[in-house]
């Protein structure tokens, strides 16, 4: 198990609950989705697991050690992460990808980027320039850079075009397919059909549902029949 | 060479300009007849207050250590300005005072200490009063850059973050725009000295009676001391609150709207 969660609480401003895990351990292999309605705390769960949060309680652990007695820089060198909106850096994909490395050389770059279908001509291309879904790779690029053992992506696609999504859904599944395990969140059940080897189900800051997607439907938690539902066929 | 000294009768007379300001707001309905007026009898107030505990603090006949308090006095006091310009901004109130404690080492060592000025009361005090009431407005300008540069690039700051950069590395280019910001008005004003307008000091002197080319060097003096104490100001603002931005496990904290 990449990560271990045990008795997790998050609390908002307001002193209301954004999170309450009990446990839950998600897997170190295959495309692990975590579903869910806009709010029930899924970026939440992404940004604890490479501490740009902490919890209220409970703990974490990252290949078996609790993620407090790590150092943070090591943990988020281990855990990449790709946002909701691409985050790009002033300069070139290159200047981009040092962010991340500071020691990377132009193969390495190159190599990189073919990861994620980019050719080298986008090592020299200002990033500014890119399209959406040219930064989005890039940024999946950048994250890989730091030679993550799992990516975090926070709804990558949410701002994309259906091609340009189906695009980076097949270079996400490619990843995994080179050993890098992902957990993607998304609200779209859609996709979460097309690429997840494994679900959670996160409605109100709690996990409803934990298991394959195909057996979502059976599920006896009426939030979860009612979030399915509310998903456009 | 005759002297401007104002008598009581001259102070009186330059209210007139003041009845103007306050006929400008009547026929205006700005409401602000009260406000000129009390503006007016407190700066009195207190510029007369200040006129006599000044007269017996720097009188030659006195130690210099009430001096050096009277310093102290005015950056703790500069602190509790700040505080209550940017209450918003945290821990501000501590950083303020020790941003001004610093420039004031630094600016006063090298005026003291090089003997551009003879150290005595009566250079000490107000050299110190034009340093900290210059510094005040930079100090909170940089405050509010910094705070403002890590709200519009949150997601920036957490990008780098999330790549394994400490918080130092995260932040660097943003301190150094919020810092290039709030240095940027004293630059320009030091530029335009001379074109655009005649500054305080070198005024009051000319008004006094001394030599021009002698204000002129007394003014220039005091427009490099301000320089330089408005960029150490800044400078210790700007990396402080940008520390404290951050916790010590490098994570970005919610930060106040400005």
């Amino acid at each position: 198990m990449v990560f271990e969660l045990e008795g997790i609480e998050v609390n908002g401003a307001n002193g209301s609950q954004r999170l309450s895990i009990e446990g839950l351990r998600l897997p170190s292999n295959g495309m692990t989705v975590i579903v869910g309605p806009s709010g029930a705390g899924k970026s939440t769960l992404l940004r604890l697991l490479n501490r740009l949060e902490i919890p209220d309680g409970g703990l974490i652990r990252f290949d078996g050690r609790p993620i407090g007695e790590t150092d943070p820089l090591d943990l988020r060198r281990a855990v990449g992460m790709v946002f909701q909106e691409p985050v790009r850096f002033p300069g070139t994909v290159f200047d981009n990808l040092r962010e991340a490395d500071p020691s990377i050389d132009e193969d390495s770059a190159e190599s990189l980027l073919k990861r994620v279908g980019l050719d080298s001509s986008f090592v020299t291309r200002l990033a500014d320039e890119l399209s959406g879904g040219e930064a989005q790779r890039m940024c999946i690029a950048r994250a890989l850079a730091t030679g993550p053992m799992v990516l975090l992506m926070d709804e990558p696609t949410s701002s994309l075009d259906p091609a340009t999504t189906r695009k980076i859904e097949e270079q996400a599944l490619a990843l995994v397919g080179t050993g890098v395990p992902i957990l993607w969140v998304t609200h779209d059940t859609g996709q979460m059909h097309r690429i997840a080897s494994h679900v959670i189900c996160l409605i109100d800051g709690a996990v409803a549902y934990e298991g394959p997607a195909a057996d979502m439907t059976a599920v006896p938690d009426p939030r979860v029949a009612e979030f399915l539902d509310e998903q456009p066929s | 060479m005759s002297t401007a000294d104002v008598t009581t009768l001259g102070l009186i007379a330059s209210l007139i300009l003041v009845v103007v300001a306050i006929g400008i707001s009547a026929t205006q309905r700005l409401g602000l007849e009260r406000d000129i007026v009390w503006a007016t009898v407190r700066s009195l107030v207190q510029l007369l207050f200040v006129g006599v505990v000044l007269a017996f603090v720097i009188d030659p006949g006195q130690p210099l250590i009430l001096s050096w308090a009277w310093v102290a006095a005015m950056v703790s006091f500069a602190g509790v300005v700040i505080h209550r310009r940017a209450p918003e901004i945290p821990g501000v109130l501590f950083l303020g005072m020790v941003a001004i404690g610093a420039a004031a080492t630094v600016t006063l060592a090298v005026i003291f200490g090089l003997g551009v000025f003879p150290l005595e009361g009566r250079t000490l005090v107000p050299l110190a009063g034009m340093m900290v009431g210059n510094s005040m407005n930079a100090t909170v300008l940089a405050a509010r850059r910094v705070v403002d540069e890590f709200s519009s690039n949150r997601r920036e700051v957490e990008a780098r973050l999330a790549l394994g950069q400490s918080s130092r590395q995260a932040s660097r280019r943003y301190l150094r725009s919020a810092l290039r910001t709030a240095l940027t008005p004293q630059i320009e004003t030091t530029k335009a000295v001379g074109l655009v307008f005649l500054p305080g000091a070198m005024t009051g002197l000319i008004l006094a009676g001394v030599d021009p080319i002698e204000a002129v060097r007394v003014q220039a003096a005091i427009m490099y001391l301000i320089l330089g104490s408005v960029a150490t100001t800044a400078t210790v603002m700007t990396i402080g609150i940008g520390h404290r931005l951050f916790t010590p496990d490098h994570r970005l904290i919610r930060l106040p709207r400005s």
